[in-house]
């Protein structure tokens, strides 16, 4: 264990931002939970009916969580925040432990930090110490931001020490994964795939099996009922397991070679498949994984919003905040919100494209495009190629989010045309979302370095959604986000004129970009 | 009558055009020159050493070469034609190893070798199969598996399993073991035996002298000596030590001695080609006993060349040190 404090010390110096920022956004999940279900009702038989429906909704539960006394904040927060902010503790604690076990070993630098005068066991046991103590300030600020709120002490402190368990449950597994895979994204994998298999449990199980949500740990979390009857005892639950995964994670590393994993890296094919053939085939097969991952992720959000069924006007209740952000103006409640939730689903939509836009600038940045570029390849073929995959993957994401809309719509309200509905208004927002991805693709033809900055009109586009009216934002600034000149089908109907317009523009900004880069140097 | 085709080379068609001609290249990075005024030619059939130290520009060069980067001034004709403007056709012609090699973390290394022949329009598929068993490498890896050596062999082996004319290797040996070296070193052997033409860029000086039929070096973006072998060991100094019948004072006034210790009746000193006769003639004067040269290798003259920057070098006798001369031609 000699170097252990040390090692400790460094972790800690290293990742203080990571601990910040991770558990400001965790417990702003918390807190804005009971701040949101504040500001939507403005009397008690508003909030006591909203509750009634939402706790019957089986799609909702399958979602979050249990429905226990939803007609109380500290119920809502409990109900809506503990699901995610599980999961949230659980990628923090994948990602900083993964970062100083596996990638340490994976890149050597591992290697050199044990040729010092370092115990076997010091890197490990410092890595796992800072993931533990990165837990206990996520769940010291969500306690503390839930008192301050105020809710009552007790329950507040037990949703901050829950996660914090929670956390250290996932500590524990990721220390696992860690010793089972020779690489860092398979390590992420496995410990990843735990953390979705607990959600998927407990989803399963509280909709009709309860059993299966006594196997999820995420289950145990939610078993200690804040607000709602608390008890303590389903807290020990989670540190048994914590304690048993940390465990089982020394135990295999006592038998394992160092740079070695307990399961042997799969080789891959021996020559490349008839698909992996120009820039197109190449680009297709880097940003494949990230257009499926994306069009899950859409298909799910869309059901999620579309589950709302007609329920809506129920939900979403009267108040300044509710109209500002669902209403937009519109008069039909059920209307209103889908328009809404198709821009607001377009706007994650175009993190995909955005992203989709900078891989180019990824493969230049680590070095992979001189191999590349030095092959009969034109440069401009190269990029026309994660062009056509930004292009048509935006449509495909955007798709799967108007069939989630649809499936889940008609699922809850029994209505068949659903789909028709939903998918058509859905569609046209590939004109504003390309416009961001046009504007990320002008950054890398134009100015490199800056291509990061191409996530900002994303930022400013949300905040104008979200809180543009009620912030009061200037109307310069509202019309500067492309997401504001669509019609909002279904409460209102189609024009051309502005879409056209968009993709116009969409088309201008990726073609200076596409010619800029033609031009310039590569490093 | 009978009309055999040979194909035609840009190069051997006006007689003139090699596949490599630079001259006067400048390329600046913001205030910094990287290159400043490079003259640099590769003939047809010849493996060209490309020598200098990390920050030379021996990798700039190479990426102007590439197309990569833009030249802001100065001639460059590779294989005929621009490098800029022309860049995807000549690619097909040549191909290119780079120094550290950024392999795809997902594709296999058998996948990534495909991929870089088909983009540039095929691969020798027997080659393949040979290169892949010679350099020992176990192709159904992923990318970010492989240690550096490694990913080195699946460059090579994409590089050399292709049709090319011309190879551009920058540091190509980084990370093998002494047993691939000789594998790789083999294969652009007989590349060159084909009638390819290499530009080597390297510093393992040991190599560059089993290998290379011309060398040019650089030093802060200019091309300071090129020429053959043994046209460059000209340039340089012989060293000498010798026993004597008496103490050979009159090596002191001798044009060309350099670094001269005279301890009674011994002497050590170095001498230029210039001056080679001179001294053992006034050595054989005083009577020699016993007489130990070392001649130059190319690791004295690289070091004349950098070791400047380290200790202020007497430069007298060896004029125009910093402009490039071309040897063969005399």
């Amino acid at each position: 264990m000699t170097g252990t404090l040390l090692l400790l010390r460094t972790f800690l110096h290293r990742d203080r931002w990571q601990f910040l920022w991770w558990s400001l956004g965790g417990a702003l999940l918390y807190w804005s939970q009971a701040y949101s279900v504040d500001g939507l009702y403005t009397t008690q038989a508003e909030f006591d009916h909203a509750a009634a429906t939402m706790g019957h909704n089986l799609a909702f539960i399958a979602m979050i969580g249990p429905a226990r006394a939803l007609n109380t904040i500290g119920g809502q927060v409990t109900w809506q925040a503990t699901a995610f902010g599980a999961i949230v503790a659980g990628l923090m604690s994948m990602f900083l432990v993964g970062r100083h076990t596996r990638a340490e070993e994976e890149s050597g630098r591992d290697e050199l930090v044990r040729a010092q005068a370092v115990g076997r066991l010091a890197p490990m046991t410092a890595a796992l110490l800072n993931a533990l103590a990165a837990n206990v300030v996520f769940g010291t600020l969500v306690a503390i931001s839930l008192v301050a709120y105020p809710l009552t002490a007790a329950d507040s402190i037990s949703l901050g020490v829950g996660v914090t368990a929670c956390g250290w449950l996932f500590t524990g597994t990721a220390l696992v994964a860690a010793q089972m895979t020779a690489s860092t994204r398979g390590m992420y994998g496995l410990a990843g795939a735990f953390i979705g298999a607990t959600y998927a449990l407990r989803a399963i199980g509280d909709v009709g099996t309860p059993l299966l949500s006594w196997l999820s740990p995420m289950g145990w979390y939610q078993a200690m009922h804040a607000f709602s009857g608390l008890r303590w005892w389903p807290a020990l639950l989670l540190l048994a397991g914590a304690l048993a995964a940390v465990a089982s994670a020394y135990a295999v590393f006592a038998r394992r070679d160092f740079a070695s994993g307990l399961l042997a890296d799969r080789p891959g094919p021996e020559r490349a498949g008839p698909t992996l053939r120009g820039s197109l085939g190449l680009a297709w097969r880097l940003q494949r994984g990230s257009v499926i991952g994306w069009t899950f992720g859409l298909l799910l959000g869309g059901l999620m919003f579309g589950s709302f069924g007609d329920d809506i006007s129920d939900v979403v209740g009267d108040s300044e905040l509710s109209r500002s952000m669902f209403l937009q103006g519109m008069n039909n409640l059920v209307d209103g919100f889908y328009a809404a939730s198709i821009v607001m689903l377009a706007l994650i939509a175009a993190g995909f494209a955005i992203s989709s836009a900078l891989r180019p600038r990824t493969e230049e940045n680590e070095g992979r495009i001189e191999s590349l570029l030095a092959t009969a390849v034109p440069r401009r073929d190269w990029l026309l190629g994660h062009v056509a995959v930004t292009v048509a993957g935006t449509v495909v994401v955007l798709v799967a989010t108007g069939v989630g809309l649809g499936v889940g719509y008609a699922l809850v309200a029994g209505d068949s045309g659903a789909l028709d509905r939903f998918l058509v208004p859905v569609l046209p927002y590939a004109a504003p979302v390309l416009v961001l991805s046009g504007f990320a693709r002008l950054l890398v033809g134009v100015a490199p370095r800056l291509a990061s900055l191409a996530w900002l009109p994303l930022i400013q586009a949300s905040v104008v959604m979200m809180f543009g009216d009620l912030l009061k934002l200037p109307q310069w600034l509202q019309d500067l986000s492309p997401f504001e000149h669509l019609a909002l089908v279904p409460a209102e109907s189609f024009r051309w004129a502005p879409f056209v317009a968009l993709c116009a523009l969409a088309l201008a900004l990726s073609a200076v970009g596409q010619v800029a880069f033609a031009r310039r140097d590569l490093h | 009558m009978i009309r055999v085709s040979v194909p035609l080379r840009v190069g051997s068609v006006t007689g003139v055009a090699h596949p490599i001609e630079i001259s006067g290249l400048v390329k600046a990075f913001g205030t910094l020159r990287a290159l400043d005024g490079l003259d640099l030619t590769a003939r047809s059939g010849e493996i060209h050493g490309f020598l200098g130290p990390n920050g030379a520009g021996k990798s700039t060069t190479i990426r102007v070469l590439l197309g990569l980067l833009r030249k802001d001034s100065g001639e460059v004709r590779l294989l005929g034609g621009d490098p800029w403007r022309d860049a995807a056709e000549l690619h097909r012609r040549l191909a290119y190893v780079p120094g550290d090699v950024n392999l795809w973390p997902t594709l296999t290394g058998g996948e990534a070798i495909d991929l870089i022949g088909r983009l540039r329009g095929g691969l020798d598929e027997r080659r393949r199969a040979e290169l892949v068993e010679r350099f020992e490498l176990d192709p159904t890896k992923k990318g970010r598996s492989y240690s550096k050596g490694n990913r080195q062999k699946v460059a090579l082996v994409a590089a050399l399993a292709s049709d090319v004319e011309l190879l551009l290797l920058d540091e190509p040996t980084s990370g093998l073991d002494p047993i691939m070296e000789t594998v790789f070193e083999s294969y652009v052997d007989d590349f060159r035996d084909r009638g390819g033409t290499v530009l080597l860029s390297s510093h393992i000086l040991a190599e560059v002298e089993r290998l290379c039929d011309r060398v040019s070096i650089i030093r802060t973006g200019r091309c300071v000596e090129t020429g053959t072998l043994a046209e460059l060991r000209h340039l340089t100094r012989t060293s000498i030590s010798a026993d004597l019948a008496r103490p050979p004072d009159a090596l002191r006034a001798l044009p060309g001695v350099h670094d001269l210790q005279i301890d009674g009746n011994r002497a050590r000193f170095e001498v230029e080609p210039s001056g080679l006769d001179a001294a053992l003639d006034t050595l054989q004067a005083v009577g020699v006993l016993s007489l130990t040269s070392q001649p130059p290798t190319l690791e004295d003259l690289f070091l004349r060349h950098y070791g400047a920057r380290l200790e202020p070098h007497d430069h007298t006798g060896v004029p125009d040190r910093d402009t490039p001369r071309d040897r063969t031609g005399s």
